[in-house]
């Protein structure tokens, strides 16, 4: 796939603002400044910007829990991304979802979901949705290699297939899911091939590799779009770090495999295809130091956001309007609910 | 009614001007048109509603007026469509998934209270699933213990839904319209053997039946009953056989929705008659009943002269012989004794 040498430098730029991005989050993780559950893309950065890159302005995603770097490739602020992991009132999701439910409908992604394979369902619900508003645009709908193994898979390719819906089903293939191997829990390894059950178009591709993912990923959200074609892509990669940032992740794997990924990093890939094309070790490294700026910026900003007020605890729960239809509902309520979801003003 | 046929051979009772009777499947199917013919968003999809004419008739003839994109025929995937519905609905869609009873939701369970109901608080506001879900509960036709059973409590006591259980063909039309109508997930909550009961139903599209507003089905002085569903058809035969042999007056208090509950005419008719006997379809531990016992415990401690009573479907999966399945139904015997046991009399 041949690209211009400026947009290689941008889809650089954004691979290295994750992984700075997560190095951080994990930074800040260990400092106790972002709790629950922290789920790193370290080293899924070629198949997270490749694949979002391919989509139109008007296209939408949906992505399950490792959602970073997916929010950050589809143009989230690093702000309200950094913001939302430290449940801050400037999150993306104002700190009620934190990081595993990333969202920002302006740029129609339509949140990281933290079931596995709940979101594939959804996904094909918004290709509806399209397809009845008559707007020609895709769903890019991200899963792990562990969700093809639940059910929701199964009836969400079906009836993809049966409605011809326009959506892409992208299997980020990095070799586990939490600390069980694909070979332990699957039995065809060749995940895409699944895909001929519901005589649905397949690929597998080098997740590591930036241009044959958005070249792959072009191809099948072009013919989702123009002919409501749903597909599967499976990108084959590897994640750095743990299941999350309370895995070690050395109990099913050993330190020379990772070091092995470690060396074959696709940043690294990145890189080398932009001094090919004449960019300089200096411009290259004063990219590192942007992200780096950036990245920094966003924890300032994060840490001078507010969380939010407990006043606003039920605040987006139910649609401007519910708080009347709950009114009847205040006598004999558990003692509190009063003052920490009625005087909200709930639904206001 | 046709006027050019032959004059009916028994006389039927004349519907007031601007009201039809008609049966709560009717007035369902009559919400869901007036609906769709409303606004383009509205469609319908779920198991045979449309070749087949919905497996108990809710969406007959609707596939013929608006075609099979606003109709749609699902296969056999409830988490499958029912994702699809939410889908749809954060996009601004407004679809009305129809799951064949009650007992397959839990199928889609996952789909319903770890991703439609989470939607809005998790997501921070900003963005909405106006999602419909609309389904079946109920007993009694010796359908056996996987097709018997009534989880609306489940579903009602989870955050983020809401929850509608009509009783009555005019509130199946307005909880229904008001359901479409509402920028939240709501399940309604239908039932087999009411499908067939009619009743009075207003014509004016416009007219809806609040969301969180109970109704006083029947006014009375001695004991209140309150039901929802089915149970409220069942409590009220109940307080007019109990008027005619016992002279006892009992207020009825139809639920009509469980999620936002109406505590507040509960509790006034309680402060009232001093005496509550809570009915449901399902089983009561844990359930409708037992959130109604301790609300009503709460805001009428000092109006109470008899505990709170509860009378539901006997704990047991429900088994297919007739005789066993009579017995573990709460049926009008089992709730008459309860009222007169609350009021301290003999049967």
């Amino acid at each position: 796939m041949s690209i211009a040498t400026s947009t290689l430098r941008g889809l650089y730029e954004q691979m290295l603002l994750i992984r700075v991005f997560e190095t951080e989050a994990e930074r800040q993780y260990k400092a106790a400044r972002i709790g629950g559950y922290c789920h790193l893309s370290s080293g899924q950065e070629a198949a997270t910007v490749g694949s979002t890159h391919a989509l139109d302005p008007g296209d939408l995603l949906v992505t399950g829990y490792r959602c970073h770097g997916f929010a950050l490739a589809r143009g989230v602020p690093a702000d309200a991304v950094m913001a939302e992991l430290f449940g801050r009132v400037d999150g993306c999701a104002h700190g009620r979802g934190g990081s595993m439910h990333l969202l920002d409908v302006s740029r129609g992604y339509y949140g990281g979901w933290g079931i596995v394979a709940g979101q594939l369902p959804i996904a094909t619900g918004l290709a509806l949705g399209l397809v009845r508003q008559g707007r020609a645009q895709a769903v890019l709908c991200e899963l792990g290699d562990g969700a093809v193994n639940m059910g929701a898979w199964h009836e969400s390719l079906n009836l993809a297939a049966v409605w011809r819906l326009p959506v892409v089903f992208l299997v980020m293939n990095n070799e586990y899911g939490m600390g069980t191997s694909v070979e332990r829990a699957s039995a065809v390894t060749d995940l895409y091939r699944r895909a001929a059950s519901y005589d649905l178009p397949a690929e597998r591709v080098d997740g590591d590799d930036l241009l044959a993912v958005a070249q792959a990923s072009a191809t099948l959200l072009a013919g989702a779009r123009e002919e409501r074609r749903a597909a599967v892509l499976e990108l084959v990669t590897y994640r750095h770090r743990g299941h999350s940032v309370a895995d070690a992740g050395l109990a099913y794997r050993t330190r020379g495999e990772i070091d092995e990924h470690i060396q074959r990093d696709p940043i690294f890939r990145v890189r080398a295809l932009l001094a090919q094309e004449g960019v300089s070790d200096d411009e290259l490294d004063g990219l590192m130091g942007a992200a780096e700026e950036q990245v920094a910026a966003a924890v300032a900003a994060s840490v001078a956001s507010p969380p939010p007020a407990v006043s606003t605890l039920a605040t987006g729960m139910y649609a401007p309007g519910s708080a009347a239809q709950f009114a009847g509902m205040l006598p004999g309520a558990p003692f509190g609910e009063r003052e920490l979801v009625f005087a909200g003003g709930l639904g206001e | 009614m046709s006027t050019t046929q032959a004059p009916p051979q028994r006389a039927e009772p004349v519907d007031r001007p601007g009201f039809e009777t008609m049966t709560y499947r009717e007035a369902l199917r009559l919400a869901m048109r007036e609906e769709m013919l409303r606004d383009e968003r509205v469609f319908v999809m779920g198991e045979e509603v449309g070749v087949f004419d919905g497996a108990y008739k809710v969406t007959a003839g609707l596939l013929g007026e608006f075609g099979s994109d606003r109709v749609r025929d699902t296969p056999i995937s409830e988490e499958g469509f029912v994702g699809a519905g939410v889908g749809a609905a954060m996009l601004g869609e407004r679809p009305i998934v129809e799951i064949m009873t009650i007992n397959f939701l839990l199928v889609a369970m996952d789909q319903v209270v770890n991703h439609a109901a989470k939607i809005g608080a998790m997501f921070g506001g900003e963005v909405r699933c106006p999602l419909v879900i609309r389904t079946p509960n109920g007993a009694g036709n010796q359908l056996t213990a996987q097709h018997s059973q009534s989880f609306e409590g489940w579903f009602a006591g989870t955050p983020g839904l809401k929850v509608l259980a009509p009783a009555t063909p005019a509130d199946a039309k307005g909880l229904l319209k008001a359901a479409i109508r509402d920028d939240d997930p709501v399940l309604v909550v239908e039932n087999l053997a009411i499908y067939k009961e009619r009743g009075e139903v207003p014509l004016d599209p416009d007219f809806i039946t609040p969301i969180g507003l109970a109704a006083v089905a029947r006014e009375g002085t001695d004991v209140t009953l309150i039901a929802h569903s089915y149970a409220t058809v069942r409590a009220l035969h109940v307080a007019e056989r109990l008027e005619r042999t016992h002279g006892i007056s009992a207020e009825v208090v139809d639920l009509r929705s469980l999620r936002p509950l109406d505590v507040e005419t509960v509790a006034a008719s309680v402060a009232k008659t001093s005496r509550a006997v809570c009915i449901e379809e399902g089983w009561p531990t844990y359930g409708v009943s037992a959130e109604l016992a301790a609300r009503i415990q709460y805001v009428c401690f000092d109006d109470l002269d008899a505990p709170v009573e509860r009378v539901g479907m006997a704990e047991v999966p429900l088994p297919y012989a007739k005789e066993l399945e009579n017995a573990a139904l709460p049926n009008e015997q089992r709730i008459q004794a309860a009222v007169l046991a609350t009021l301290g009399r003999a049967a």
